[in-house]
């Protein structure tokens, strides 16, 4: 049925030019959108020194060595592409000003003299692992990637819960200045981020939250963004509902947890998302509030990757891969939500 | 078990006054119905008995006891929705169940108790499906059981049967019926159908712009209407109204003319009346004579045959719209010219002024 699906023209049973379009139109978009993740990707299990190479390569290569008889170390292999010992491959020996010591590999014995403009380096399809597993080893990957799922889960949790409750009040409850509240709510996505950030910095330092997780969670969990969403999912919600609860002997706390939080899932999955996404994806206030080493975020220690003098590329990019999968995994699973959780919370 | 008792209970939203002082008693093991056009507060009524609006002013007692302040989940009162109200996210078990858990009622407890309400409405057999996957008499049900279960001092029903078919609606009327006669609770029940008011009631409560206009059981409130709205309210079709002027009060009779002169006699008392007040005369569709070969000329527009019974829409000459019921079937067409005569003793008359009813000296249908 989905081949059905796709494979559907608007022409009867051929091409018509609206089809090429769309199918032009779709197949560029997901180039431009998923070539640069695949790079990424791709680029991660290259070597420091195929990274550097020029032209790059889409695919991770690494030059083939061979063990050749009378030679302890590995010699890598070349493909002579000019001069006297044209289409041979030979195995490198040393290699002397513009000049290459080469051997063959099934003659070691004989020595020969190649050009090294003459030459390229044999290369075959492999995965430098030792980008992921450095991560592990040498730059504490495990303690980064603790912190940012710490600040990430108990941020969203809180978020979630204080959101949701506010936008109980705001949407069931009748009280003065209820759209006061809700509009002065609103009002504070007008204020760009950057304003608040000295202001909040200075009330977090007072508090004694600077380099603690804390000092990240806390001023995030209140989101304008959820409450709105939250607040017009749950206007959907009917009162008969909340009053049935009250008559079945349920307090108001039972009324917002047994049916109006149950019943609010999709925007509450919605939520879950941006804030994942959020939480994981900040930079620049962690980057303010935590100093020390030890209590750096995944972007953080990211950034750290970046030095003044050198990068180092390859397990910059192997840290880039494990930190898009654990967002990528959130999504593919809460994302059926976020079309359904949006289109209801916006009409009716 | 119950006896609810309501004292100038009054209603303000804002400025506006929704129930203007209402005054009631209803007794342990009532059916009481409220009924009224839309608007006439008569929901707003049962929500603040039930304790989802807050009271303005007057006092609510249950047993006696004053229970304003009392929050809805304390007054022990179980409700059935309009629109069910069933927890779409729960199953129909765990509907019935949510409020006995909420008063921490053991286990096995909620199951026999809930077993027993689901056996009584013959629900058993959907018991772990969720309300989406009920059709509207089912869901109806379940909103019962949920009621039944917590076996509550009052039963409070919200327009229970109005989101449902005809056919289905005169099923659950019976079975609300005699869900009463099975659990003798106090009942109070609100509808706008007077249909459902009358099969159902022991004591009909007939409101209107929040103030009661009487009070009654079903047959009182149709042979002895206090008013022209309740008359009108009470009984289908609609009883007809004649604009007239007294000509002369009798002790027991009352002569009335209308504009063309034809003469009328009811069989009301005539106190407070004199020669020359305007007033209405009032007749019900059942209780208009008409076909015979005496009394006056009416043209017949419209005629519904049922078989079993007649209606016929007939109009006087000088516009005057009347209905007539007919049991049985009727040799008379449309268009044809008909007699009807209005029986004394069987003739409501109303002050034009004030609407108020002259107290009828003979009922017609005890005769």
């Amino acid at each position: 049925m989905s081949l059905g699906f796709l494979t559907r023209t608007r022409g009867r049973g051929r091409f018509d030019i609206t089809d090429w379009l769309t199918w032009i139109y779709l197949f560029t978009a997901i180039f431009l959108m998923f070539g640069p993740v695949l790079w990424v990707v791709l680029s991660s299990f290259k070597t420091e020194a195929a990274l550097q190479e020029y032209p790059p390569t889409l695919l991770p290569l690494a030059p083939i060595t061979v063990s050749v008889e009378g030679y302890e170390e590995p010699l890598q292999l070349f493909r002579v592409i000019a001069g006297e010992h044209e289409g041979k491959v030979l195995a490198q020996v040393r290699r002397i000003g513009l000049m290459s010591q080469m051997v063959d590999p099934a003659n070691p014995a004989e020595k020969l003299q190649v050009n090294i403009n003459d030459r390229v380096p044999e290369r075959e399809f492999a995965l430098a692992l030792e980008n992921y597993t450095a991560l592990f080893d040498r730059f504490n990957f495990g303690l980064y990637f603790w912190n940012s799922a710490f600040i990430t889960v108990v941020a969203t949790i809180i978020t979630v819960l204080f959101n949701s409750m506010a936008a109980f009040a705001l949407s069931k409850y009748q009280f003065r200045g209820r759209t006061i509240v809700f509009v002065l709510i609103i009002a504070t996505l007008m204020i760009p981020p950057t304003i608040n950030l000295i202001p909040i910095y200075l009330v977090v330092a007072e508090l004694g939250l600077v380099n603690s997780p804390w000092g990240v969670i806390w001023p995030a969990v209140a989101t304008p963004t959820g409450v709105f969403l939250l607040r017009q999912y749950m206007l959907t919600i009917p009162d008969d509902l909340l009053d049935a609860a009250r008559m079945d002997h349920a307090s108001e706390w039972k009324v917002y947890w047994r049916i109006v939080l149950p019943l609010s899932a999709p925007a509450l999955a919605v939520l879950v998302i941006f804030s994942v996404m959020w939480r994981w994806n900040e930079f620049l206030w962690p980057l303010i509030v935590l100093s020390r080493s030890e209590n750096f975020t995944l972007q953080l220690a990211l950034n750290s990757f970046q030095g003044e003098l050198q990068t180092a590329w390859s397990n910059l990019l192997a840290m880039t891969i494990l930190t898009l999968l654990p967002i990528t995994l959130v999504f593919a699973v809460l994302q059926k939500y976020v079309t359904t959780g949006i289109a209801s919370s916006g009409v009716k | 078990m119950a006896v609810v008792e309501l004292e100038k209970i009054v209603k303000d939203y804002g400025t506006t006054r929704a129930i203007q002082g209402v005054d009631l008693r209803i007794e342990n093991g009532e059916f009481c119905v409220f009924v009224g056009p839309s608007g006439c507060g008569k929901s707003t009524l049962l929500r603040m008995i039930a304790g989802l609006e807050e009271i303005t002013n007057g006092e609510l007692r249950l047993d006696g006891q004053r229970v304003n302040e009392q929050r809805a989940s304390q007054r022990g009162l179980a409700m059935v929705f309009q629109t069910y109200a069933l927890y779409p996210h729960m199953t129909v078990r765990q509907n019935l169940a949510f409020g006995l858990e909420n008063i921490k009622t053991p286990k096995d407890e909620i199951k026999a108790r809930v077993d027993g309400a689901a056996k009584m409405l013959q629900i058993e057999s959907y018991l772990d499906r969720k309300p989406k996957q009920l059709s509207g008499g089912q869901r109806q049900r379940v909103a019962i059981g949920r009621a039944v279960v917590r076996e509550p001092r009052v039963f409070l029903f919200d327009e229970p049967l109005s989101n449902l078919d005809a056919e289905l609606r005169v099923t659950m009327r019976g079975e609300i019926s005699s869900l009463h006669r099975r659990l003798g609770n106090t009942m109070i029940y609100v509808t706008h159908d007077q249909v459902e008011a009358m099969t159902m009631a022991d004591k009909i409560v007939v409101l209107r712009a929040g103030v009661i206009e009487q009070v009654g059981t079903p047959l009182e409130l149709y042979n002895r209407p206090v008013n022209q709205f309740v008359a009108g309210f009470i009984g289908s079709p609609r009883m007809n109204f004649v604009d007239v002027t007294v000509d002369a009060v009798d002790g027991e009779v009352v002569t009335v003319k209308d504009a063309n002169g034809h003469a009328y006699r009811a069989a009301v008392d005539g106190s407070g009346l004199a020669k020359g007040d305007a007033a209405q005369l009032g007749i019900r569709p059942d209780h208009l004579d008409i076909g015979g070969a005496d009394g006056h000329e009416v043209t017949v527009n419209a005629i519904e045959q049922l078989g079993g019974d007649s209606y016929l829409y007939c109009e006087r000459p000088d516009g005057t719209k009347l209905t007539a019921h007919i049991a049985g079937q009727t040799p008379i067409k449309r268009g044809d010219k008909a007699r009807a005569v209005f029986r004394p003793e069987l003739s409501h008359l109303f002050r034009k002024d004030t609407g108020l009813a002259q107290k009828r000296l003979k009922i017609g249908e005890a005769v």
